[in-house]
């Protein structure tokens, strides 16, 4: 499915009028079998779309939320191949949510692009957002994947000019994530009118959808943002309530679950009322 | 193109950053305009005479350039074979080579017009340098420094604090080198706009491998004008120790091209077939961090794996992509010293020279010691001594079991 699927999901999001949930966990965290049961609650609960945190021991884009759930993960084992078996589960019950993969590059080159590429189609997989993969670095996994027929969402940030953009979205499709500040992801509160004023400005250079994230953390912030762009993200919010759920020795209480996919409710509840 | 000429070692990165296939630019996308702009700045910078001069003038005046290439008569005498010369970078002003990286970056953030910087450092002397051209030109700075390296610092720590800067510590991932560029890279992400990021070592995305490597060239063209002055010929070896290789780069680099054998000394810790080692390139593979690509040391699965080294400013489980570039040509030796043969050298050289080393350059002392008594006397070699090691005393004196 790939692309495909993504581009589905925002023609129903658009034909219902209302934007779509983007949530983000970390795959592994807390541990394998809560992360899966997590992930295949999530499209109930009202996630349009799927990010799924690859765990990774440097994450410098993230801040302490998900550098913990990063470092949780590991600590049970988690790898890539783990990531890829844990879509795999997933779509046996699900083939329409889309699943984009989002993490840094080097496990991936480690693992061997054209392999993964190859697995994460099989897997289920539709997209990719690598952090430390400017359009600059093209070649390396948005060109591949492109051919291959996976998403590479690319990032622009409030430091993105119109010409920029255009280097971006030459490769970059799926949609474009819009990075809501200049900074790391779960730290500080964006801005709503210069975000606005962002979107405005990409619209006028190109139609692609366009998802904003870093820094929401409510269903009343996810609503605001839902009121102008295609899709929110929410990250960082949900994993805090997966560490907020742990034993010391990060084992999940028998709240985990259910709190997470309530939270994911009424964020859904958020974004899909905001534009009534 | 920027520099075609065939048949030398000298003319990387090309444009996009690469060494071969090591380099690039691996950043969030936020950091990009900037990167391209510090790119920009520094390719103007290059052909200006007014910031070569003004860079000059200050190695000149403040850091005390240029430092003498001395004669190791008794390590000479005592190892009975090639013929050794310091080139004597622990003379610098703040004790080390880092200084002449920092005088050129604050040139380079103060013509771009940024107005506060901040650094990662190890050891503390990258800090250190750093927060003391931030003294010299009045401009707020920040240090990262893992938690674990400000405990065995603490004299390093307490300098940045004189010199004015805030030493941040970093108690993410292992809390060392490795996770304060981690943190000086999400504070640079949050404050882009008015923030300048001076890397210590020759590593990063482009083009700090190269503006690093140029910047700490002053030491190889000293040494080469030294030399021959000294001997009236070019030296038959270089040795000098690599973490991320700013100081083996700068003394390498001018001589790349010549009839000369290169050795750069990794950090073997306890041992390159242990889990405990700093040598990314004789126990490591290519991987992609920090903004570039190069040799890391890491899992099957692409985790980044925690380095070793009893010398904190080799502790850091990559390495500089040109010299990933230079193994990979074999144009370099990358040879492995562990931690007791490098407590040796610095035991050695403290007693026969009267120069205590830093223990990152213990390194090349301990390769040199095995290297000169296999050499005729008419062999030249000359041996990167890139810090001192009044800060590493108390380092030693655990080692050694003793009580300070």
């Amino acid at each position: 499915m790939g692309t495909e699927r993504i581009e589905k999901r925002f023609e129903a999001l658009k034909a219902e009028s209302h934007a779509g949930l983007v949530t983000f966990t970390t795959a592994g965290d807390p541990d394998y079998d809560k992360s899966l049961e997590i992930l295949k609650g999530l499209p109930e609960a009202g996630a349009d779309i799927i990010e799924l945190g690859m765990p990774f021991s440097d994450p410098m884009a993230d801040g302490p939320s998900i550098q913990e759930a990063s470092i949780r993960a590991l600590k049970n084992k988690m790898t890539l191949s783990k990531t890829l078996e844990m879509v795999r589960s997933f779509r046996e019950g699900d083939v329409e949510t889309p699943i984009i993969l989002m993490g840094y590059y080097n496990p991936i080159y480690i693992y061997g692009v054209d392999r993964f590429l190859e697995d994460a189609l099989e897997a289920g997989i539709d997209g990719l957002i690598i952090v430390d993969l400017p359009p600059e670095e093209d070649n390396e996994l948005a060109v591949p994947a492109k051919n291959a027929g996976l998403a590479m969402i690319h990032l622009a940030t409030p430091t993105t000019d119109k010409k920029r953009l255009g280097q971006i979205l030459e490769n970059g499709s799926g949609f474009l994530y819009y990075v809501t500040i200049a900074g790391i992801t779960g730290t500080a509160k964006p801005d709503l009118t210069p975000v606005k004023e962002a979107l405005d400005k990409f619209r006028t250079v190109s139609d692609i959808p366009m998802a904003v994230g870093f820094g929401i953390k409510s269903p009343e912030d996810a609503a605001r943002f839902a009121e102008f762009a295609d899709a929110v993200v929410v990250g960082s919010a949900i994993v805090d309530i997966i560490k907020n759920n742990l034993t010391q020795e990060n084992v999940a209480n028998s709240e985990l679950e259910g709190r997470v996919l309530s939270f994911v409710k009424e964020l859904a509840l958020g974004v899909k009322s905001a534009r009534k | 193109m920027a520099n075609t000429q065939v048949n030398s070692y000298r003319t990387g990165p090309d444009e996009e950053g690469h060494f071969g296939i090591f380099g690039g630019r691996y950043v969030a996308e936020t950091l990009m305009p900037l990167i391209l702009e510090v790119e920009k700045t520094y390719n103007e910078c290059k052909n200006d005479p007014t910031f070569k001069q003004e860079f000059h003038e200050l190695l000149k005046e403040f850091v005390g350039r240029p430092n003498p290439l001395y004669f190791a008569k008794r390590m000479t005498e005592h190892l009975g074979g090639a013929k050794i010369y310091f080139k004597r970078e622990e003379l610098n002003h703040t004790g080390a080579h880092k200084i002449n990286n920092c005088i050129g970056q604050i040139l380079l953030a103060r013509r771009m017009g940024k107005s506060r910087i901040i650094a990662e450092t190890g050891a503390g002397q990258h800090g250190v340098a750093t927060a003391t051209v931030c003294a010299l030109f009045g401009m707020p700075c920040v240090v990262y420094m893992g938690a674990k390296d400000i405990e065995r610092q603490k004299p390093n720590v307490f300098r940045m604090k004189l010199l004015g800067a805030e030493v941040v510590p970093v108690t993410s991932g292992s809390e060392s080198l490795k996770d304060s560029m981690n943190e000086a890279l999400r504070d640079w992400v949050t404050n882009v706009e008015d923030t300048f990021y001076i890397i210590g070592t020759a590593a990063g995305p482009h083009p700090y491998p190269e503006l690093v490597r140029d910047f700490q060239c002053v030491i190889g063209d000293e040494a080469r004008e030294q030399i021959l002055g000294k001997e009236g010929r070019l030296p038959d070896s270089l040795v000098a120790c690599v973490g991320g290789g700013s100081n083996a780069i700068g003394l390498f680099h001018p001589f790349l091209d010549d009839d000369v054998d290169i050795y750069a000394v990794e950090a073997a810790g306890l041992g390159v077939d242990t889990d405990k080692h700093a040598a990314s390139l004789s126990g490591g593979a290519p991987g992609v961090l920090h903004g570039n690509r190069t040799y890391l040391l890491m899992d099957e699965d692409g985790q980044i794996n925690e380095a070793h080294s009893i010398s904190a400013g080799l502790d850091y489980p990559g390495i500089g992509p040109e010299h990933s570039h230079l193994h990979d040509i074999g144009r370099v030796n990358y040879v492995p010293i562990d931690d007791t043969e490098a407590l040796e050298a610095f035991q050695l050289c403290t007693r026969l020279e009267g120069i205590i080393p830093a223990l990152e350059s213990a390194h090349a002392i301990a390769y040199v010691m095995k290297l000169a008594p296999t050499l005729p006397e008419d062999h030249i070699m000359v041996m990167g001594l890139s810090g001192r090691g009044d800060k590493d005393i108390f380092t030693v004196a655990t080692a050694l079991g003793e009580d300070i």
